[in-house]
């Protein structure tokens, strides 16, 4: 069985560009406090800096969920969010519902989600329309996914 | 390259924090999508971009960036430079336009890595 070595616990506030993406360069600054592969660690930030701008541009809030075994890497997204209606749709780069305030910002060309998934070793998402979506992303530790 | 020869071929402004002599970049990242520069891989790219706000500096970070580049003759806020400042990511500021930038850099050798 895995050893946790670390569990860390994170608010985003949604609409909030100002601090959108700081929850996600203190995380890099804890991975790479571990001494981590900094291969691994950037993917890792990739998933939590996109997981944390969706929930800054659609959510009202969102929970962020680090945990850090001696196997993997697990980043885990709640928000109470409008929910995502049609996930595979979601799910296809290009594909994008934002806004021009979004896209003004930098996000919101339909990336974000296929930038989790790429960079993730297993990958899931589920979500309610009118409650919210979580997301789950894993990253081996030992690069074999 | 060194970065201080790609900063030279754009006639860059140095906005903040560089030892250009001593960074070298082989790849280049460019778009004002913050989504698209993540989802490059390779660390250690030259960012070209257009945007300026907070979150162009902390996808520099996320990425792994060597240093920005804001074409066009934009220039970030000081609060936006503070954190580059205290990142250690170089910035500069070019009054050339995005595909100017490229297509100078890429004549100079460097490619791009998207």
């Amino acid at each position: 069985m895995a050893e946790k070595l670390l569990g860390c616990c994170f608010t985003v506030h949604g609409r909030d560009y100002d601090t959108g993406g700081a929850t996600s360069t203190e995380i890099k600054s804890i991975l790479n406090d571990l001494e981590l592969d900094p291969a691994l660690v950037r993917r890792a930030v990739v998933v939590a800096f996109e997981a944390e701008m969706n929930v800054v541009m659609y959510a009202d809030e969102g929970h962020l969920t680090l945990t850090i075994t001696d196997e993997d890497i697990t980043i885990e997204m709640d928000d109470s969010g409008p929910g995502i209606p049609d996930i595979p749709q979601a799910m296809q780069e290009g594909w994008s519902t934002a806004t021009d305030e979004m896209r003004e910002m930098g996000f919101g060309f339909g990336m974000g989600l296929p930038n989790i998934e790429r960079n993730s070793d297993s990958f899931g998402i589920r979500s309610e329309v009118g409650r919210g979506t979580s997301v789950v992303s894993r990253i081996r530790l030992d690069g074999h996914g | 390259m060194r970065l201080q020869d790609a900063a030279d071929a754009l006639s860059c402004e140095l906005l903040c924090a560089a030892d250009g002599d001593r960074v070298e970049v082989d790849v280049v990242v460019a778009s004002d999508g913050m989504s698209e520069i993540l989802a490059f891989h390779r660390p250690h790219a030259l960012m070209l971009t257009g945007l300026t706000n907070i979150q162009s500096v902390r996808t520099a970070i996320v990425a792994d960036v060597s240093a920005i580049i804001y074409v066009r003759g934009k220039r970030p806020s000081d609060a936006v430079l503070q954190l580059a400042v205290e990142k250690c990511i170089p910035v500069f500021s070019t009054e050339l336009g995005m595909f100017d930038c490229c297509g100078i850099l890429y004549s100079a050798g460097l490619r791009g890595g998207m």
